[in-house]
């Protein structure tokens, strides 16, 4: 009788749980107990325990690689945030018809191969492409830039890539402004800048972490955008994971970095449910 | 008396004029915005008509391409294997979301909390902690790298899509109409096909929208579950940016954009005729 009564909750929930369990959480505690083993000559993976993995991360040559994936996600971030705020601003301030149809614009591109947006990129920026052709047309340089395969390219790259994604979250909490509070802030005497940080940002708060989430860690492992616009030469933190699997095949090290990025997730995470609820959290 | 409406109406003109070259910078600014997202595209566009082998520089005007396209181009078996794996994910993860969606919101059980907040997991996670979790997994289960791996992998990141965006139809939508249809003696399973599923069409159409973009395009995570025998679009296109592109593949990706475009007028045009008719069905009533 009991088992009838509790036949809906688990003929809908059920497949779910299960499929979460099964496809997310046991595979994430199998990366995180396998980043304490060592790895067998042989590219298998050998149960014994050892910390290594994670005091080789600390070796100049992959200190540097974080670092530099730090940087480029946090300037990929802000600038995103800076673009995408105004940007959400101005179409939240459109009438409904016409917001609907410029976040369809900011949409299109992320429906269309972003290998291919990447590479036509590059295009643009090759040593005879369009970019140089018109600087040198114009006079304002005397020899050809030598844009390709540098950091400023793979930030492009991110920047093509990440751009439509911060844009929605943060569109859809500036549409749900509560107006009133902006004109009670302006009533009560509040410049617009005071206005802007202490009732707008607040309030859109789950849009702006939104964007962080759907920026910033990203970008930490975004593996293709490095090697189109890198060229092979810029490395981040996603292509060591991609590599210690798919190249090298070091299992235990490329998990112990996967660690790393989940931990650095949960960080941003933790700090978000401080202040706000995840189930506000816009991400879809 | 009039020398004070004289300087309200200074103040108020500036306020207009202040208000008026805000929209317009505004325009300016969002007209920026639209150009850096849409300059790679519009190359990508014009390198399909480029007369190159491989996609250096520009070299002239082509329709070759198009027509290599449509005749001798093998991309065409890559984008079928795209569409299975896209559909497949698709159907699976609107059966496992949209249940879950209801489970999840009416009903409670142990690990409840555990379930509804991995969900969380697989939208903010790095996709390549993903990809090498699912193919640690596949590999540790000796489960073969193809089709089935793709599928699998691609639902487990549709799922949490489906059942977030479920989850906001399902709480804004009165359901007393589900007890009455129990109360008139329909028993869940009916009331579920013939009441609820009507009901959440909205939310599945997106939900499945999502999911299939989603699907087609990802590159990261189907990189490490692909098999030798299956490979999706992207992870062709992947292989192939290392030695340059063919404008071939340009001429394959505007195609899908135009087809993309045409669809999305298509869906507004048809929404228009739904709601003129809807408004003049009411015409008639009242």
């Amino acid at each position: 009788m009991r088992r009838m009564k509790n036949a809906p909750a688990a003929a809908t929930a059920g497949p779910v749980s299960i499929w979460m369990i099964i496809f997310v959480m046991a595979p994430m505690i199998y990366v995180f107990v396998i980043s304490f083993m060592t790895r067998d000559p042989y590219g298998g993976i050998e149960a014994k325990f050892t910390f290594e993995n994670y005091t080789e991360m600390l070796q100049p040559l992959y200190l540097k690689v974080i670092l530099k994936s730090f940087k480029l996600a946090f300037y990929t971030t802000v600038i995103c945030l800076l673009v995408g705020y105004p940007m959400a601003y101005w179409i939240a301030s459109k009438k409904p018809s016409t917001a609907a149809k410029m976040l369809m614009l900011v949409m299109i591109p992320y429906w269309t191969s972003s290998l291919v947006r990447l590479y036509s990129a590059n295009l643009l920026a090759m040593p005879n492409g369009f970019l140089n052709t018109a600087l040198l047309k114009l006079h304002i340089i005397s020899e050809p830039l030598n844009l390709l395969y540098s950091d400023t390219m793979v930030l492009m790259g991110l920047l093509i890539t990440c751009l439509p994604f911060s844009v929605l979250p943060l569109y859809s909490s500036i549409e749900k402004l509560d107006k009133s509070l902006i004109e009670a802030s302006k009533d009560l005497g509040a410049r617009p800048v005071q206005t802007f940080f202490k009732v707008i940002v607040p309030q859109t708060m789950p849009g702006i972490v939104g964007c962080i989430i759907l920026v910033f860690i990203p970008a930490l492992g975004m593996y293709y955008v490095p090697d189109v616009m890198g060229g092979g030469k810029v490395m981040l933190i996603g292509t060591l994971v991609k590599n210690q699997f798919l190249v090298t095949k070091n299992w235990p090290f490329g998990a112990s970095m996967a660690i790393l990025l989940i931990l650095i997730t949960l960080a941003i995470l933790w700090i978000y449910t401080r202040f706000n609820k995840l189930e506000d959290l816009e991400v879809v | 008396m009039e020398a004070v409406n004289q300087t309200t109406g200074t103040r108020l003109s500036k306020r207009l004029r202040r208000q008026r070259a805000g929209r317009i910078w505004g325009n300016i600014f969002a007209i920026a915005v639209f150009t850096f997202i849409y300059i790679p595209i519009a190359m990508m566009v014009l390198f399909s008509f480029n007369d190159q082998r491989t996609n250096y520089y520009w070299n002239g005007f082509t329709f070759e391409w198009y027509k290599y396209l449509f005749t001798e181009s093998d991309l065409w078996g890559y984008l079928v294997v795209s569409l299975i794996v896209a559909v497949a994910s698709v159907i699976l993860s609107l059966a496992v979301g949209v249940l879950g969606a209801m489970g999840l919101m009416r009903f409670e059980f142990k690990l409840k909390k555990l379930i509804s907040n991995s969900l969380y997991i697989p939208i903010v996670i790095p996709e390549v902690v993903l990809g090498i979790s699912l193919l640690m997994l596949f590999e540790v289960a000796h489960f073969p790298l193809g089709y089935w791996s793709m599928i699998l992998a691609h639902t487990t990141f549709c799922i949490p899509f489906v059942v977030i965006i479920m989850r906001g139809r399902m709480a804004g939508m009165d359901m007393s109409v589900e007890e009455a249809s129990m109360d008139l003696g329909a028993n869940r399973i009916t009331t579920f096909f013939k009441i609820t599923l009507p009901m959440l069409v909205p939310g599945i159409l997106s939900s499945a929208f999502m999911s299939f973009t989603l699907s087609i395009d990802d590159v990261i995570i189907t990189n490490f579950v692909t098999g030798p025998y299956a490979t999706t679009l992207p992870i062709k296109i992947l292989s192939m940016v290392k030695v340059g592109l063919k404008p071939e593949v340009n001429a394959m990706t505007t195609v899908m954009v135009v087809v993309l475009i045409l669809g999305i007028l298509a869906n507004s045009v048809v929404q228009a005729m739904l709601k003129k008719r809807a408004s003049a069905n009411k015409k008639t009533y009242f």
